[in-house]
């Protein structure tokens, strides 16, 4: 899901110039302690991994379904384990990472509470980043009869992969309902953090999140 | 890949080691011979030595052609050489005939230095722990103290992961191919099937068909075909042969008929006048034997806890000999030790083999994979 970008860059000065182009990135980096263990679902071409294992020093993997993406982390010099995150994570031990990411791929996942179930199994807590459908924009478009056609959701509905698309309300009620602890909160629009209003204004929402204690 | 980017031509040598080798079966080889072949220059670290193991039927003819057989490329051509994958401008690339081999290597065709004839049946059964040792005695002759990468597919994947097992500090990086971390009973049973072609042959005469001045071709040659069929998948043998006929009619006998069966006949007549009958039971043997999930009472992921090299595993969609899920077992293992793992699942529809063939993606992965290597 991840924007192509040169996968050939080595040098750690090229990461931090690909991570000033992609803000989601930042927000995500901004929540990952140093030397932490990370398990990054849908990892596009390793950018985001690379950053984290040269910056903050964390150890950790990719999962990639798609071939090119698989390669382009090769080259970058990212672990990435091969895998369809639809079928879980059954090759991952319970309890096995500080912190698993999923970027801007839960909105086109089939088995979307599973993987959400999956990442708090494998992890000790979760990162979600996910397209805000109760954009104003998005909410004008489908008032005005139409699927919605904005920067966050490019597509039209007939070639979308974005199948569960939610708002930040639906998406908190998912957690409520698994008995699923939000830790933090951030909403963007482009590069900028929203705090007022963010379920209108905001495009991009990420979470951080964990069991309640002793849920399953 | 031209042929101008081949090694080309390559000149096999050998070396002797004269310290007894004490084999996992309990035998002692006082003495043994290692064929082996090398590409490119070590480096004066001797920090980018690369082992290529072999498979069941391979040798240390990895790659380039020999002076003398211009049309004799070695097994892995496609894959070594100057700006390929594995490249010989940056590595130091080794290839050794195991132990137990039939191509110059000390093995069953070898003579028995006690009684001044072939071994025969007398030569024992050696395992992969046993290549891991030679590879060790062979390293430690050369002075690498450790591989920049072991690098093997199938029975040559599972020696790459048994020399990280019992050589953790030798190995900085793994790359293990279209293999498993033990065979299923299903891959027993071929393999025994493979093996019952040869011993009931009536040419084996218990082994020591060489002091009868015969070789048992049927067993061989029987063995190979079913090996083969099970390295190619149910797809490429349809959209290779399908239901050809040889002669565009059925003739109802039993000559060749269909074209798979002319395909087949041919492969396994070439092999049976190439190989060494012996080296293939021992071969299937070794493959047989190894799991090092043993000794840990079946847990894959304690054995993998020994191990310090870094590990690329690959496996290929149509392989049903080990398929993908195989592959994730070793990878499961890995990644339970948090151990640096990168897995691919190559599309394929070449089945086992897929290992040895020109795939643009699989050559593409191998090249990213080896350039990332410091040596």
């Amino acid at each position: 899901m991840n924007t192509s970008i040169d996968s050939t860059t080595h040098q750690t000065s090229d990461s931090r110039q690909t991570l000033i182009t992609r803000p989601d990135f930042a927000a995500i980096a901004a929540w990952i302690t140093p030397q932490s263990s990370v398990l990054d679902l849908g990892c596009g071409d390793g950018t985001l991994l690379r950053y984290l294992q040269t910056n903050l020093n964390v150890y950790g993997y990719g999962v990639e379904i798609d071939a090119q993406n698989v390669l382009a982390c090769f080259e970058n010099g990212v672990n990435v384990i091969q895998s369809d995150l639809e079928s879980g994570l059954s090759g991952f031990e319970s309890g096995s990472f500080d912190y698993v990411i999923l970027s801007q791929t839960l909105q086109a996942m089939k088995n979307t509470e599973k993987i959400i179930l999956e990442m708090l199994r494998v992890g000790k807590e979760g990162i979600v980043s996910f397209p805000n459908f109760g954009y104003w924009r998005n909410r004008v478009q489908v008032l005005s009869g139409h699927m919605p056609v904005t920067p966050g959701l490019p597509y039209q509905w007939y070639n979308t992969p974005n199948i569960h698309l939610c708002t930040l309300h639906d998406f908190e009620a998912l957690c409520s309902q698994h008995h699923i602890n939000i830790l933090e909160r951030r909403v963007m629009n482009s590069n900028k953090k929203i705090r007022l209003l963010p379920s209108l204004w905001g495009t991009l929402a990420f979470y951080r999140f964990s069991r309640k204690d002793g849920s399953e | 890949m031209s042929d101008s980017q081949s090694i080309g031509i390559v000149v096999p040598e050998q070396m002797q080691f004269q310290t007894p080798l004490a084999l996992k079966s309990g035998a002692v080889l006082d003495s043994y011979t290692l064929t082996y072949e090398t590409y490119g220059r070590l480096n004066a670290a001797k920090s980018n030595a690369v082992l290529i193991c072999h498979a069941l039927s391979g040798n240390h003819h990895v790659a380039g052609v020999y002076a003398d057989d211009p049309r004799n490329a070695g097994w892995w051509n496609n894959m070594v050489g100057p700006s390929k994958a594995i490249d010989t401008e940056k590595y130091f690339v080794i290839g050794i005939n195991n132990l137990g081999g039939c191509h110059g290597s000390t093995g069953p065709i070898s003579i028995n230095p006690m009684t001044g004839k072939p071994f025969g049946a007398d030569f024992p059964l050696v395992t992969t722990d046993d290549w891991a040792e030679t590879y060790i005695h062979f390293a430690d002759k050369l002075g690498i103290d450790r591989f920049a990468a072991v690098v093997g597919g199938s029975l040559g994947g599972m020696s790459a992961m048994q020399l990280t097992l019992n050589a953790p500090e030798r190995v900085r990086h793994a790359v293990v191919i279209a293999a498993a971390a033990k065979l299923t009973a299903q891959n027993i049973a071929f393999n025994d099937v493979a093996r019952q072609a040869i011993l009931t042959d009536p040419d084996f005469h218990g082994g020591d068909y060489y002091s009868h001045h015969t070789l048992p071709k049927r067993g061989l040659r029987l063995a190979r075909m079913l090996g083969h069929i099970t390295y190619l998948s149910d797809d490429s043998m349809a959209s290779k042969f399908g239901r050809e006929l040889r002669n565009g009619s059925l003739s109802f006998n039993y000559d060749i008929e269909f074209e798979i069966e002319s395909y087949l006949r041919y492969q396994g007549d070439k092999f049976a006048n190439r190989f060494d009958a012996n080296t293939y039971l021992l071969m299937t043997k070794a493959l047989d034997y190894f799991d090092p999930a043993a000794q840990y009472d079946g847990n894959l992921s304690q054995a993998f806890s020994h191990t310090k090299a870094n590990f690329l595993v690959i496996s290929f969609s149509s392989d049903w000999r080990f398929p993908p899920e195989r592959s994730r077992s070793i990878v499961k293992a890995l990644l339970d030790n948090k151990r640096h793992v990168s897995y691919a699942e190559i599309p394929s529809s070449h089945g086992h083999d897929s290992f040895l063939m020109q795939d643009a993606y699989y050559h593409q992965l191998m090249r990213a994979y080896m350039n990332n290597i410091m040596v």
